[in-house]
């Protein structure tokens, strides 16, 4: 199982308080991005946007949603910080192989 | 172009969906009820209509890149300037660059010129979904087919 990188976390972290106006202290990894830090849509597009330039990657946002949607995970899976880092380290790793 | 009808892009002259760049040309009206307003006896292009230009050119791009399939929503303009004033009869080249296409999500650059001057340059930001309705679709690919945008499978970095 992927682990939770410190760096990366931070990173996002830097990219959602930018964002997001929102106080880089406030964000911890325990930290729901919607229900906890208030992030809209709008503002998670842009979130995305920076993500995937920073990493490279392609966050798969609309796949994640419609699990949530359809009872297939948990909206905490994705959208909280630590879990959310974990993914992402994922789709690194996966880019990599 | 037909402003009052939100048609701003008149042709496509060039497209090249590895590169995922595209030129598209259109000519400003001579008369429009929009110069009765802007402004009055000294009609002037909105420069927000220069963005939507902008906007509509870089969105045929991204359709033709992903086949037609999703609906290019302008949802931000990151940057804008417009650094000519266009009047009407001008004849605009538009030229447009895809930046970034992820998951439901496209960013494009683009720029237009009057002959060899740039009048403005843009960075927009959409969200792409599926389109709402069959018939919209069939409109937006029927207007692709006229202004001679490239209707295809969907092609290389397709959103």
């Amino acid at each position: 199982m992927t682990a939770f990188n410190q760096e990366t976390f931070d990173s996002v972290a830097d990219i959602i308080a930018d964002i997001c106006s929102i106080d880089r202290t406030e964000i911890g990894p325990d930290s729901h991005a919607v229900n906890d830090l208030g992030i809209d849509s709008l503002d998670f597009l842009d979130v995305t946007f920076d993500i995937d330039k920073k990493f490279g990657i392609k966050m798969p946002v609309e796949q994640w949603m419609e699990e949530v949607n359809q009872g297939d995970a948990d909206a905490d899976e994705f959208f909280v910080m630590k879990n959310l880092v974990v993914r992402i380290e994922e789709l690194r790793a996966a880019k990599a192989a | 172009m037909k402003l009052e009808y939100f048609q701003m892009v008149d042709r496509v002259e060039a497209i090249d969906l590895e590169r995922q760049t595209i030129r598209c040309r259109a000519q400003v009206p001579e008369r429009s009820t929009v110069f009765e307003g802007h402004f009055p006896g000294y009609p002037v292009m909105p420069g927000t209509l220069l963005v939507e230009t902008v906007a509509q050119c870089g969105g045929f791009l991204l359709m033709a890149l992903d086949g037609y399939r999703r609906m290019p929503v302008l949802t931000q303009v990151v940057k804008a300037r417009i650094r000519e004033a266009v009047e009407p009869g001008a004849t605009l080249r538009i030229d447009a660059e895809v930046q970034q296409v992820s998951s439901g999500i496209a960013a494009i650059e683009g720029r237009i010129s009057l002959e060899d001057r740039r009048a403005a340059e843009c960075e927009i930001r959409y969200r792409t979904m599926p389109f709402p309705e069959p018939a919209l679709r069939d409109l937006v690919i029927a207007r692709a087919r006229e202004i001679g945008a490239p209707v295809t499978a969907a092609g290389p970095g397709g959103a």
